[in-house]
């Protein structure tokens, strides 16, 4: 499982302060505490309170750089504000995210293109959130077509079926589940699958419990990777274990702590 | 239309480790060994980098042989008599790399050698051949407790190979291993799941996993040859795959298993015949190290794997 760390976000309170006090200790220790903890890459996105994204997202760039070559996933919904983290990233990066409008595709796939960076979508589009599998199979066909069209490497492709609280859309879960697995059979090579996990818990009293029953479930779907909160430790203990039972790693008595030797 | 070889990438590589240390590296060695390094699976020489090809140790021991067939002695003569001597014989005779000696003499059954004992043969034996040396207790945990630290000792800065740590009993020869500057081997019983957990439980302790080398427990062709493969394999994918528990080179005592099986002595060249085939049957599943004892084996083996490495 690749995993991405969901700290970097400026809707929490000490990264929002730490943007706008120029601290870059503070996000410099949430990279470090996440990459310990078991991340694969780190999620950066300066948030709703960011006044000057176009100037935030290169900073924080920079300043996770300077301690960490983990790729970056660069985290926005304006392009403008992921064209900015590009152009300094040295680290990999995963561009975070399209949509399966025409507006976003035109500008974000050359982007991904220019700068050799993995790409996101995200299976929504300017009609709204898809309310069964098979909308969101056509939604990510549309994506898939047109990374094919602009020769856009599929495997660096990252299909995120949109996960919508468990308290709002109970009955789309199965759908949802469905879909990673269906994604990869859309094309060959297949697209990789993604999950913003937290999102699955929003608005409910047992967030980490249901985010890891979640998690399990659609690992065995298939799931690559996923945006989360690595610092989780029961979350990433599930995840591994989960992965230990599907084969992909070899069991040992000590299993949890020869996955974080890895 | 021309077929197009499917070729795997592989993310992960097996560490690579030396044995033995020259002057400049504070040792008295005339060479090295060394093991390990691949990024592919054997042989597979256009999927990954494969820099050292497997390496050959003679079998000798710190005392005369108790129950070798008479085809092996007769190959070593009258030196078998001086473990000095069929050291020698071994380097000079038979172009030997590399000699994995056997303390079997300590072996509360045969012969019950002191440590001191056991150290002083050490340090003549390092003085007498100048190739760089595996060290193996008798199998006696408890006596190989005593005699492997002071053989280790003896041994300090050559950069030896010292064995065999297991799970019920590993920790007195890593932290001898970690003070005297060794590598080390991690010896399970055929079973993929308690090489992964001893080499975890070594690397706890200090000593790093680049320094390990695993000894996965083999049956010679006919005794679990298969079994012992298909172990080596599933390792061998796992680390290609990136798991760094099990990314180390493997040791294989080939001559000690053929031997003991009884088509090896049942008539002339059988059982150099069994040797062969067990050690190349093994190199095909990745052994790095092969422990033998015949001579003809050794040297059949030898260039087959400069056969296999001619590129």
């Amino acid at each position: 499982m690749f995993i991405i760390g969901e700290l970097i976000n400026g809707m929490y309170a000490n990264i929002s302060a730490a943007i706008k006090e120029r601290d870059k200790k503070e996000v410099q220790k949430c990279a470090l505490d996440q990459i310990a903890s078991g991340a694969d890459a780190l999620d950066v996105n300066c948030g709703p309170a960011s006044r000057e994204p176009l100037k935030d997202m290169p900073w924080l760039v920079e300043v996770i750089q300077e301690v960490s070559d983990k790729p970056l996933c660069l985290d926005s919904s304006k392009p403008a504000v992921i064209e900015e983290g590009l152009k300094v990233s040295r680290n990999k990066t995963i561009i975070n995210s399209t949509t399966a409008d025409k507006e976003k595709l035109d500008t974000l796939l050359p982007l991904a293109n220019k700068y050799k960076s993995k790409l996101i979508g995200i299976t929504i589009s300017a009609k709204g959130i898809p309310q069964n599998k098979d909308q969101r199979l056509e939604l990510a066909a549309n994506i898939i077509d047109r990374c094919l069209s602009e020769s856009f490497p599929i495997e660096d492709l990252y299909l995120d079926p949109i996960v919508l609280p468990v308290n709002v859309a109970q009955r789309q879960m199965r759908d949802i589940l469905e879909s990673i697995a269906e994604f990869k059979i859309i094309s060959h090579p297949g697209p990789k699958t993604i999950l913003g996990l937290s999102n699955i818990s929003q608005g409910t009293h047992l967030r980490s419990l249901i985010n890891r029953t979640f998690l399990t479930m659609a690992v065995a779907y298939g799931l690559d990777s996923a945006i989360l909160d690595p610092n989780d430790k029961q979350l990433i203990d599930t995840l591994i274990t989960a992965e230990l039972i599907l084969n992909k790693n070899i069991y040992c008595d000590s299993y949890l702590e020869a996955y974080r030797k890895k | 239309m021309e077929t197009q070889l499917a070729l795997e990438k592989w993310a992960g590589v097996i560490s690579t480790l030396v044995i033995g240390a020259g002057k400049e590296d504070g040792g008295s060695r005339g060479n090295i060994v060394k093991i390990g390094g691949q990024g592919s699976l054997p042989l597979l020489f256009r999927e990954g980098s494969i820099p050292n090809p497997p390496v050959i140790a003679f079998e000798i021991w710190d005392i005369p042989p108790l129950d070798w067939s008479e085809e092996l002695v007769s190959a070593y003569g009258k030196a078998l008599n001086d473990p000095f001597d069929w050291a020698n014989k071994c380097v000079s005779e038979f172009n030997a790399q590399l000699l994995c000696v056997k303390m079997q003499g300590t072996h509360p059954d045969f012969g019950n050698k002191t440590p001191k004992d056991a150290a002083k043969f050490i340090s003549t034996l390092l003085s007498k051949v100048k190739v760089p040396l595996i060290i193996i207790g008798s199998g006696d945990d408890a006596k190989d407790n005593l005699i492997l630290p002071a053989c280790s000792e003896a041994a300090k800065a050559e950069r030896c190979l010292i064995g065999c740590a297991v799970q019920d009993n590993y920790k007195t020869l890593v932290a001898s291993a970690l003070a005297d500057g060794h590598q080390i081997i991690a010896e399970s019983p055929i079973d993929i799941n308690i090489a992964k957990q001893l080499n975890i439980l070594i690397s706890d302790i200090g000593l790093s996993l680049e320094r390990i080398v695993i000894n996965p427990t083999i049956g010679a062709l006919g005794y679990g040859l298969e079994y012992a493969y298909s172990i080596m394999e599933r390792a061998r994918l796992a680390a290609l795959s990136g798991d760094k528990t099990l990314a180390a080179p493997f040791i294989c005592f080939v001559g000690q298993e053929t031997w003991r099986t009884k088509e090896a002595k049942v008539g002339p060249e059988q059982g150099i015949i069994w040797e062969i085939i067990t050690a190349t049957s093994l190199i095909q599943s990745g052994a790095d190290l092969l422990v033998m004892r015949h001579p003809a084996a050794a040297k059949k083996v030898s260039d087959y794997i400069k056969s296999l490495f001619k590129r």
